[in-house]
């Protein structure tokens, strides 16, 4: 199963890699992960997306917070959360498809944010499945590059508002 | 007044309480080693390979319990040291490996004997750093020290270039750490310890499962307490042997692999297997889904990573095998009279218990560990036998790894912890010597003895130079049978006999070795000579010995547990 973890970690050079060297030398899956700074600067935030069955996602999380630079893991999968993810999409845009493609920007909301005699580069964000539909909605018109940050999440407040 | 980091480095070792130092200088480090031109209060003791450093370090921890320091210089000099790092980090054994770096600027550069040592042991140490700043550098000594032996143990490396050593700044070393995000739990959860003891007092099978734990941290006296008021029989794993006395009644011997008939019989047969400070190693459990098939497990270790990593747990309890011991005797008294009538009442049960340590004695009757004397041939197990006996079961054994290794673990009999040296978990051929030379700095009174193979021996005899350089009287005793023994052993039951690379026709004359590093070299070819070259090895105080016992070339290692086999599988003698 699919599992999203949100590590906070000491915004040091080098802790990247320990993290990263920890899932490939154990083994461990990663389908995608994202670091940026937080609030505080000491400190920076990863939100990696794993699968595994359950001993393996709790041998995960017990191998992160064992490295000395993990301050915080939380496994956001079993609680409400939400996620996001952003991708910039760069599509052949010719005379005769310019007002489908438009269209089909509208209906998910995403942006244009770059415009060539022949391509559109569109911004897109929502949740994985989102990117996935409006990828395979332009795929038809070319797709020339794309990129995606892969996911980030953050756990919902209570509903109490405590 | 403001000081080079050269002299920061040397002050904050005293201020750690370090004595000694394994180490071999170069180019990055000269800084270092000018500053302890003429200095007394630190030992440094010149290896003759880094990795000997290493494993010096590591057999001096092991057998003191104090941190063992290395230092080392760039590039060959840090990449030597991986080995014995990552021997260490399988171990769980506090050492603190400094390493020098080119200086800063060049980092990067592919500059002359760089090499990314931060990058290379990230997998292997418990935590590295590379110093970039002088004044980091106490704070990050201070932190390294501290992670290297809280917790659960392990080697922590830092890597400093050589502008840090030469530039200068204030002395002032940092009286605490402050790593918010490192607090090892050492005290167990009380609710968990009263489940495990409610589980013991029920368990009409139990057993005891013991490991390294139990001497990291020092809970051996805990143990036997334990073990005795509830009369459980204990296993011990290589790792844990004397953290259990070996001569007690209720010690049944090394479990595993090469474990007794009695441990492994009792493990796959207990209904309560209480581990304590051991992981469940491939080469503990066997055939994994047949471990232990009856047992509730409890767990205790330090480390939740190790907890239901290979066998699920019933009852874990995270915590320090000493801290946990002790409460669960605190929570055993509260019990007591009342499980006393439980126990009383249910008649069952003490029958139980009774028909348990019965049936653990019949093992323990029919398959003694055994070998066949010679009277041409000598038996290696008879060497250990005889070494045991002359040294009255006092001296500190290491070992290389292999058949000398088992020989070993299953023919002295340790009692005391800390007495027994050996690489378990990564088993690395070359540790048993230089980690022999570690503990003889330790402890420069005891009887040091090194077992090893012709094979292992020749991994590190360099450091044979080591031992005559500073007047050491460790012993080696070679089993020499001009084989890669266990190496062989495995092609004779798995591969058909086809001993392929396996035979060392060409070793050395061991005693022409020793004696041209000015050493003592002893031969012995027939059985009546063992004793005499025993004795002769133990009356020499100020150089080191070597023993080479020409031994009957094909004997091999039972019993044995064939690779991804259950337990009670054994190959017997």
């Amino acid at each position: 199963m699919r599992h999203t973890i949100s590590v906070l970690v000491d915004n040091e050079f080098g802790v990247l890699s320990k993290v990263s060297s920890l899932f490939s030398g154990r083994g461990f899956n990663i389908e995608s992960l994202c670091v940026a700074e937080t609030l505080d600067p000491k400190v920076s935030r990863m939100t990696i997306v794993t699968t595994g069955d359950d001993q393996i996602v709790e041998q995960i999380t017990k191998q992160l917070n064992k490295l000395i630079n993990v301050i915080k893991v939380s496994d956001l999968t079993a609680e409400e959360h939400i996620e996001r993810e952003l991708a910039m999409i760069k599509v052949n845009a010719n005379a005769d498809d310019r007002a489908e493609i438009l269209s089909v920007i509208d209906i998910f909301r995403g942006k244009v944010v770059d415009v060539s005699p022949t391509t559109y580069t569109i911004e897109m964000t929502g949740d994985a499945e989102k990117v996935n539909a409006i990828t395979e909605l332009l795929r038809p018109f070319g797709i020339k590059e794309i990129v995606r940050t892969g996911k980030i999440a953050m756990a919902r407040s209570p509903k109490s508002g405590k | 007044m403001k000081k080079t980091g050269a002299q920061i480095f040397l002050e904050s070792l005293l201020k750690e309480g370090v004595d000694t130092i394994f180490g071999y200088p170069g180019g990055a480090v000269l800084p270092i080693y000018d500053a302890l031109y003429g200095v007394t209060a630190l030992k440094h003791i010149l290896v003759r390979h880094e990795q000997g450093a290493v494993h010096m370090a590591d057999g001096y921890a092991r057998a003191s319990g104090k941190p063992g320091v290395v230092l080392v210089t760039s590039g060959p000099g840090a990449t030597n040291t991986v080995t014995g790092i990552a021997t260490a980090y399988m171990d769980s054994i506090p050492i603190v490996v400094f390493t020098g770096q080119v200086p800063t600027a060049l980092i990067g550069n592919d500059a002359f004997q760089e090499a990314d040592i931060v990058g290379i042991t990230r997998p292997c140490t418990k935590h590295n750093y590379l110093v970039k700043d002088i004044k980091d550098l106490t704070r990050i000594i201070k932190e390294a020290f501290y992670i290297a032996a809280t917790g659960r143990p392990g080697p922590v490396l830092v890597d400093i270039p050589k502008d840090v050593l030469t530039a200068s700044t204030e002395f002032k070393y940092p009286e605490k750490v402050e790593l918010k995000s490192y607090q090892p739990t050492y005290k167990g959860h009380i609710g968990q310890i009263k489940k495990a003891v409610e589980l013991i007092i029920k368990a009409k099978r139990p057993v005891l499962y013991t490991g390294g734990g139990v001497v990291l941290s020092d809970a051996s006296g805990e143990l036997k307490v334990f073990a005795e008021k509830m009369n459980i029989p204990v296993t011990n794993t290589l790792m844990g042997l004397g953290g259990f006395p070996g001569t007690h009644p209720l010690f049944l011997g090394m479990l595993g692999m090469h474990g007794t008939y009695c441990a492994n019989m009792a493990v796959t047969n207990t209904d309560c297997l209480i581990a304590v400070g051991a992981r469940f190693d491939d080469r503990v459990t066997g055939k994994i889904d047949e471990f232990a098939p009856f047992a509730k497990v409890i767990h205790i270790d330090i480390d939740p990573t190790s907890i239901s990593k290979n066998v699920r747990v019933d009852v874990p309890i995270v915590g320090d095998v000493k801290s946990v011991l002790k409460d669960m005797l605190k929570a055993l008294d509260e019990t007591k009279g009342r499980s006393n009538a439980e126990r009383g009442n249910e008649k069952a049960q003490k029958d139980a218990l009774a028909e348990w340590y019965g049936q653990i004695k019949q093992w323990g009757d029919t398959h003694k560990l055994s070998y066949k004397l010679n009277e041409k041939k000598i038996k290696p197990q008879y060497v250990i036998e005889r070494l045991y006996d002359l040294t009255k079961g006092n001296a500190i054994i290491t070992t290389e790894v292999g058949q000398n290794q088992m020989w070993a673990a299953q023919f002295y009999k340790f009692d005391k912890p800390r007495t027994f040296l050996t690489s378990g978990g990564l088993g690395t051929m070359g540790y048993g010597f230089p980690a022999a030379i570690g503990a003889q700095f330790a402890f420069p009174d005891k009887t040091v003895i090194d077992i090893a193979g012709d094979g292992s021996i020749q991994m590190n005899i360099q450091e044979l130079a080591t031992a005559v350089q500073y007047k050491l009287p460790v012993k080696v005793a070679i089993l020499n049978n001009k084989f890669l023994g266990m190496v062989r052993q495995w092609q004779e039951f798995f591969y058909e006999k086809r001993y392929s690379y396996a035979c060392m026709d060409a070793a050395p004359d061991f005693v022409k070795v020793a004696e041209a590093y000015g050493a003592v070299g002893l031969r012995a070819t027939k059985p009546e000579d063992v004793d005499g070259v025993i004795k002769e090895a133990l009356a020499v105080k100020n150089k080191p010995v070597f023993m080479d016992f020409h031994i009957d070339r094909e004997e091999d290692v039972y019993p044995m547990v064939p690779a991804g086999q259950p337990l009670n599988k054994m190959l017997l003698v």
